[in-house]
């Protein structure tokens, strides 16, 4: 009997003295956490994807607590609703940024970029761009492994088997820059969404002379600088044989488009353009309902002042 | 019989269908293109102009730094243009462009077959005609002579150690370059024992080229201090680390050059222009590469003048075969598929290689079966399965950790893989991602 006592008795004490230490070296020790951080880390969406700039959603929650104004800090996935969420828990008021989306800038399709090689390698953008230009001429434009729909955590890009290019879902598309990092020839872009969504892209990243580049793609831009006479707000820069549109600047009045011989200037989600001549309207209905298709394949007699102007060049 | 400690693959070396072949001459182009990246380092500086007439030797591009080599012209004729031009994997390069005129060569050269053995020069006399002469590695890597005969402070070569080993398989030029300028490479030997101040020079060659060891060592018991050593067959044994292991029997550490165990390795070819540019005073504007393959209708041995069209040397050796494949630059251990042929040839292009379509398909590749071949197969002690595993999954810093910047790209690891995994790939671009981390850190320490 005695016996069991003793071992209770020691065990006890033992057991009472270690709870003692532990809560002495807990109440010395105490980290003073901002209970708020817990509350904004679930207002984010959890998907820790770094998209924000922080290692993950936790990161990104203590930073806003600690922050006195929400500017520049932005979630991406839950954009504006989310970041007015984790004002309301701060009682700071959330800067409105304008949401953004991945723009792949290249559209040398099958058709307009011809195939010169075969890779028969692994299916990797990032090896096959440190092995060679690739399978067209082009040593600028999209490969084609899609690395970028591989990196995309929310399913927002997939390969067109048509054109042989990533196309970007809009609504599922968050802006986290993934794809961005993924790609080793930098296409893609991270853009302003635009009012309704529209927006003017350069769908060319060449930065090879204009014969060359035209050489190895229909759709390349050749550096002509027409869009840049055109344009009234300087939006347009044209560097290394290459246009540019800068996003803050542009009040999408699609001169630009109108303009550029090659149709390396997208119009995107712009309703059909109103067609200026009612009889050619008629004459073509496929050409005024899709202006950018349109666009796309020049006409003969572009071709040919593109070529005379090349010549002069 | 030596060889090297660690890994080794045993390739077929397919050597017959271009040995023994006479090096034979290709005719002049009448339109040249000469690149002005030829070698590893900063790209040349163009010294010439538009509409400028220039003799064959004569500078077209100077150094563009200390790791960098000189540019000659190795033609005479106008200079038309300097512009950009695509190499044979489609990126651009600049390079000069040329319209060919006549021979005329500049006088200062000495054209005259006769060999001439005697020197009375200086050590600083030697290493300057041959930097001048833009002499590079031309066993693969094309990494400037010069730099290499002039050791750090505090380091001291003992040993020179002269590569005939043309391990990689098919490429037979440094073989017949032997065969047929063996005095030349010997006289080339002296003349680099000389500016490194050494007294012992080994000949590896491996014991598939008879002929040739039976031919080098006829001529090295007339030599002090130069000795043949026949290598047992092994590929990568042409390496730079491997040789001096089979030579020697010193294994330099990782990360370090081998002048670290005292030696300096040098191709038989480079050894050969040392020798043409310091006696002949004729710089580096030609070299020695094989033109093989199965179905080729005249694989052998040509001399090309840098800037003449690959397609011009392949319609020496009978045109395209008609179930080509895939053609490779270089041998098929280590050389890549080319996506056009009508780039200028260059100090870069060792061999051109024809592989018929049955050959050239990559095998699906399967899952790894942990069989360990990879890491007993690599020469450099590495473990290829598990790089391009991190390399997959952009582990850098854990490829940094182990070691992947030693990899020579030697290829053993694919070439042993039963499941076919494109390893190789994989590790290879891995390296290019930690060799610019490590490129950036040190320019971020720099400031």
């Amino acid at each position: 009997m005695d016996l069991i006592l003793i071992a209770l008795l020691v065990l006890g004490i033992t057991g009472l003295v270690a709870a003692l230490l532990l809560y002495l070296i807990a109440q010395k020790f105490k980290v003073e956490e901002d209970p708020r951080i817990d509350l904004v880390q679930e207002v984010l969406p959890g998907a820790n994807c770094g998209g924000c700039g922080f290692a993950g959603c936790r990161a990104l929650a203590e930073a806003c607590v600690k922050a006195t104004s929400l500017d520049g800090l932005l979630c991406p996935v839950g954009g504006a609703p989310t970041m007015e969420k984790v004002g309301a828990i701060l009682g700071m008021e959330a800067v409105a940024a304008d949401p953004k989306v991945a723009v792949v800038r290249c559209n040398g399709s099958c058709e307009a970029r011809p195939r010169t090689s075969l890779y028969d390698g692994v299916r990797s953008c990032r090896i096959q761009h440190n092995l060679y230009v690739g399978e067209t001429d082009c040593p600028f434009g999209c490969l084609g492994c899609g690395d970028c729909v591989a990196a995309c955590q929310f399913g927002a890009l997939s390969m067109d088997p048509k054109t042989g290019l990533p196309v970007v879902d809009e609504e599922k598309c968050t802006a986290c820059g993934k794809c961005v990092k993924a790609c080793p020839r930098n296409i893609i872009e991270l853009r302003k969404k635009g009012p309704k969504g529209r927006r003017m892209v350069v769908e060319c990243v060449n930065k090879d002379k204009g014969a060359v580049a035209r050489k190895a793609c229909l759709n390349a831009c050749i550096g002509c600088g027409k869009c840049q006479k055109e344009c009234n707000f300087d939006a347009i820069t044209v560097e290394n044989n290459l246009a540019y549109i800068d996003f803050e600047k542009c009040r999408l009045c699609r001169k630009c488009e109108a303009a550029c011989p090659t149709g390396a200037i997208h119009a995107i989600n712009f309703p059909p353009r109103p067609a200026a001549k009612p009889a050619e309207a008629t004459a073509k209905p496929a050409e005024a309902a899709k202006p950018a298709e349109a666009q796309a394949q020049p006409s003969e007699t572009t071709k040919i002042q593109l070529e005379k102007k090349e010549e002069q060049a | 019989m030596n060889t090297f400690r660690i890994g080794g693959v045993h390739p077929h070396d397919n050597k017959t269908y271009s040995a023994h072949q006479p090096i034979t001459e290709c005719p002049l182009p009448q339109k040249a293109i000469i690149p002005l990246v030829q070698h590893i380092g900063a790209p040349a500086q163009p010294v010439v102009e538009k509409g400028q007439k220039v003799k064959v030797g004569e500078l077209l591009a100077k150094a563009g730094g200390f790791v960098s080599a000189n540019i000659h012209s190795p033609f005479s004729g106008t200079i038309t243009k300097i512009d950009s031009t695509v190499d044979a994997w489609g990126l651009r390069m600049p390079a000069v462009f040329m319209d060919v005129e006549g021979d005329e060569w500049l006088e200062t050269i000495d054209r005259t077959p006769n060999i001439v053995r005697e020197f009375n020069l200086e050590p600083k006399e030697i290493i300057d005609r041959i930097s001048d002469a833009g002499i590079v590695g031309l066993g693969g890597a094309c990494f400037p002579t010069h730099v290499k005969l002039m050791p750090p402070p505090g380091k001291k070569a003992e040993v020179l150690i002269v590569n005939g080993v043309e391990c990689e398989p098919y490429l037979t030029c440094d073989h017949q370059l032997m065969l047929e300028h063996g005095e030349e490479i010997m006289v080339g030997i002296k003349l680099l024992m000389r500016a490194l101040n050494i007294q012992k020079t080994i000949i590896g060659i491996e014991k598939n080229k008879p002929d040739a060891i039976g031919h080098m060592q006829n001529l090295a018991s007339k030599t002090l201090g130069v000795e043949v050593r026949p290598l047992k067959l092994k590929y990568p044994q042409g390496g730079e680390k491997q040789l001096i292991d089979s030579c020697i029997g010193r294994q330099v550490p990782s990360g370090a050059l081998p002048i670290e165990v005292g030696a300096v390795v040098d191709n038989v070819a480079t050894i050969y222009s040392v020798y043409e540019a310091v006696q002949k005073r004729k710089p580096l504007i030609s070299r020695v590469m094989t033109v093989t393959g199965k179905s080729l209708a005249k694989p052998g041995n040509y001399l090309v003048r840098f800037g003449t069209p690959l397609s011009q040397v392949v319609e020496l050796a009978g045109g395209v075969p008609e179930d080509t494949g895939k053609i490779i630059g270089g041998g098929p251990m280590m050389g890549r598929a080319m996506n056009n042929i009508d780039m200028p040839a260059n100090k870069r292009t060792s061999g051109l290689l024809f592989l018929p379509e049955a050959e050239s398909r990559r095998v699906e590749p399967e899952n790894c079966i942990r069989c360990g071949k990879c890491v007993s197969a690599c020469p450099m002690g590495l473990e290829p399965y598990l790089l391009s595993k991190q390399a997959e999954l952009q582990m850098w810093e854990e490829m940094e950790q182990h070691d992947v910047m030693d990899c020579i790209d030697c290829g053993c690891c694919l070439f042993t893989c039963p499941s076919h995994r494109p390893l190789l790939d994989y590790i290879r671009m891995g390296k290019a991602q930690v060799g610019g981390i490590i490129r950036a850190r040190q320019a971020a320490q720099k400031k």
